[in-house]
């Protein structure tokens, strides 16, 4: 038994159609593939937050900043 | 060359080759800008002169003998064989370097060609007029593989290697070893293929894992960078000179990398010509074990697994463009081994979850066994190559690894198997040259030329050059 439903190319390639293993799990795949990219946004999204709440806390007095906006 | 289906064939595949050859070439446009942009600079130029040369070097040895390897040792080590199968191809007719095949030729065979047994009939394997005019491209593609391997090593290495050790290992690497692998694990008849089951169809192990077994080795005789690791062995970061030409770098290894996956297919064949098991008519694409593909089939799951590794590294890494561009070139390195069959969306978890193994990995090494890696090679191909061989066992497990009779099916103890002697091949036999090398101290640059930078002296040239122009010049101003 192969996970791709292709055990043998001993075939008319003619009769073969989705290669891929595991077939048959096409909606759960896309439901995990959808999880991903949505956990990735959550991730991402606390990550920034927490890197702008460093930022605001650094440099205070604002003389990195006129340095920088000097530096150009 | 027959009929014109057959000539317009012929004619497509040279051509398909020769584009792929040219896409290949900004991999190590890549690689010379990423390796500059780590290193710092006052080691600029040596930097890059090292991982340039390494491409004449390697070619010029993989025409006298890397190529022949490839046909001469899908059995074994031609002399020497593990299988009593019989070679696909004359290594001699074929691959040669004084072979006619092995020179500016045409469609058919003359005088020259009969002398060495060359014919112009389909039927002979080793004559058959396609391979008259695809030797070349045919031969450029793999090379640009060998320089590849190369290139990987390349980079761990930087800003203490000497420039003469880097390319004996160069050469062994990419006109040696892996394309013995190559020919084992890489090619229609290899045994691997044939007794194991081994599929690697874009290279995780054949190429990657075993340039990441290499640079391992390179690493642990020659020692990290001075000033890498604390007086209680913690490591420091030595950050990239120029982040940005780092990760135009990798960008250009992604274009590049379009190239490398085109050259693991063979565009169009017919049942007729691969000789297998497939029945009827229709004419197909091909990974390198004659099993059919599609182009479209690896453009969906390079561009997911590509992705997958991009987004995971991103977040694992906290936003890090290094560790970002890094990880999505693991991904695709992760998911290669089985992207001619995967589902997209099969490529783009394993594209995320290799590189995150891999950059843990890469830290663990680091601080345990005090090994400076300059820019996460052995993670990035050797652990991702690996890793994708075994996934690729698993996820494929019991498909036909060939339209041959008579071979094992994928299966993971076949792919496991595979991915060890993949590193091992890689790792054994540079570290034994890396020993050599070291005991005959030409391994390494001594720590005052280290520390003074490898361009030292290029820059004291160059400083005195522009300070005399200078002055010429101004002198002139009336």
């Amino acid at each position: 038994m192969a996970t791709t439903g292709v055990p043998s190319w001993a075939v008319d390639l003619k009769s073969i159609g989705a290669i891929y293993p595991f077939q048959g799990t096409e909606v759960l795949m896309v439901i995990i593939g959808l999880a991903f990219w949505i956990a990735w946004h959550v991730i991402q999204m606390k990550q920034e937050s927490a890197e702008i709440g460093s930022e605001m806390k650094a440099d205070q007095r604002g003389e990195e900043a006129r340095k920088l906006i000097d530096k150009y | 060359m027959g009929d014109n289906v057959s000539t317009l064939n012929v004619i497509f595949t040279e051509f398909y080759y020769w584009v792929t050859v040219v896409f290949m070439f900004l991999i190590h446009v890549g690689f010379c800008m990423y390796e500059v942009g780590a290193s710092r600079r006052r080691n600029h130029m040596h930097t890059l002169m090292k991982n340039t040369m390494a491409i004449p070097l390697v070619t010029v040895t993989f025409f006298f003998f890397g190529w022949w390897i490839y046909f001469a040792f899908p059995t074994g080590f031609y002399w020497l064989t593990f299988t009593s199968d019989a070679l696909f191809y004359d290594p001699n007719k074929v691959a040669s370097p004084w072979s006619p095949l092995m020179g500016t030729h045409l469609s058919g065979a003359n005088a020259t060609d009969a002398a060495w047994g060359i014919t112009a009939d389909p039927a002979d394997l080793n004559g058959a007029p396609i391979w008259h005019r695809l030797n070349g491209v045919f031969w450029a593609a793999f090379l640009l593989f060998s320089i590849t391997t190369a290139s990987i090593v390349s980079g761990a290495v930087i800003e203490r290697i000497r420039m003469g050790a880097f390319w004996l290992i160069a050469v062994l690497l990419g006109s040696v070893l892996w394309i013995t692998d190559a020919a084992w694990g890489w090619s229609a008849g290899g045994w691997m293929v044939k007794y194991l089951g081994y599929h690697d169809a874009y290279a995780s192990g054949v190429v990657h894992a075993i340039a990441g077994g290499a640079a391992l080795a390179t690493l642990i005789v020659l020692g990290p960078r001075l000033g890498k690791f604390r007086a209680d062995g913690t490591p420091r970061d030595i950050p990239p000179h120029n982040p940005w030409l780092v990760t135009i770098g990798l960008f250009l290894i992604y274009t590049g990398f379009w190239g490398f996956y085109a050259a693991c297919n063979i565009p169009m064949i017919s049942p007729g010509t691969i000789a297998g098991q497939i029945t009827g008519e229709t004419w197909t694409a091909t990974n390198i074990y004659l099993a059919p593909t599609t182009l479209s089939a690896i453009t969906f799951n390079f561009l997911m697994s590509l992705s997958g590794g991009m987004m995971a590294g991103y977040v694992f890494s906290k936003g890090d463009a290094f560790w970002t561009y890094s990880a999505g070139l693991c991904g695709i390195i992760g998911a290669s081994a089985g992207n001619d069959l995967y589902h997209p969306i099969q490529a783009m978890l394993i594209g995320a979850i290799v590189p995150y193994i891999c950059y843990k990995l890469h830290y663990f090494v680091e601080r345990k066994f005090k090994i400076d890696d300059a820019v996460g090679a052995v993670a990035v191909h050797g652990y991702g190559g690996f890793l994708g061989v075994v996934i690729a066992g698993f996820m494929l497990w019991g498909t036909a690894s060939s339209p041959y009779e008579g071979y094992a099916a994928i299966n993971p103890l076949g792919n496991f198997v595979g991915a060890c002697i993949m590193f091992l091949l890689g790792f054994i036999p540079v570290w034994i040259l890396a020993k050599i090398l070291h005991k005959a101290n030409l391994l390494r640059v001594p720590a005052k030329v280290e520390l003074e930078g490898l361009d030292f002296k290029g820059r004291e040239s160059y400083d005195a050059a522009v300070k005399d122009i200078i002055a010429a010049e101004r002198a002139l101003v009336k």
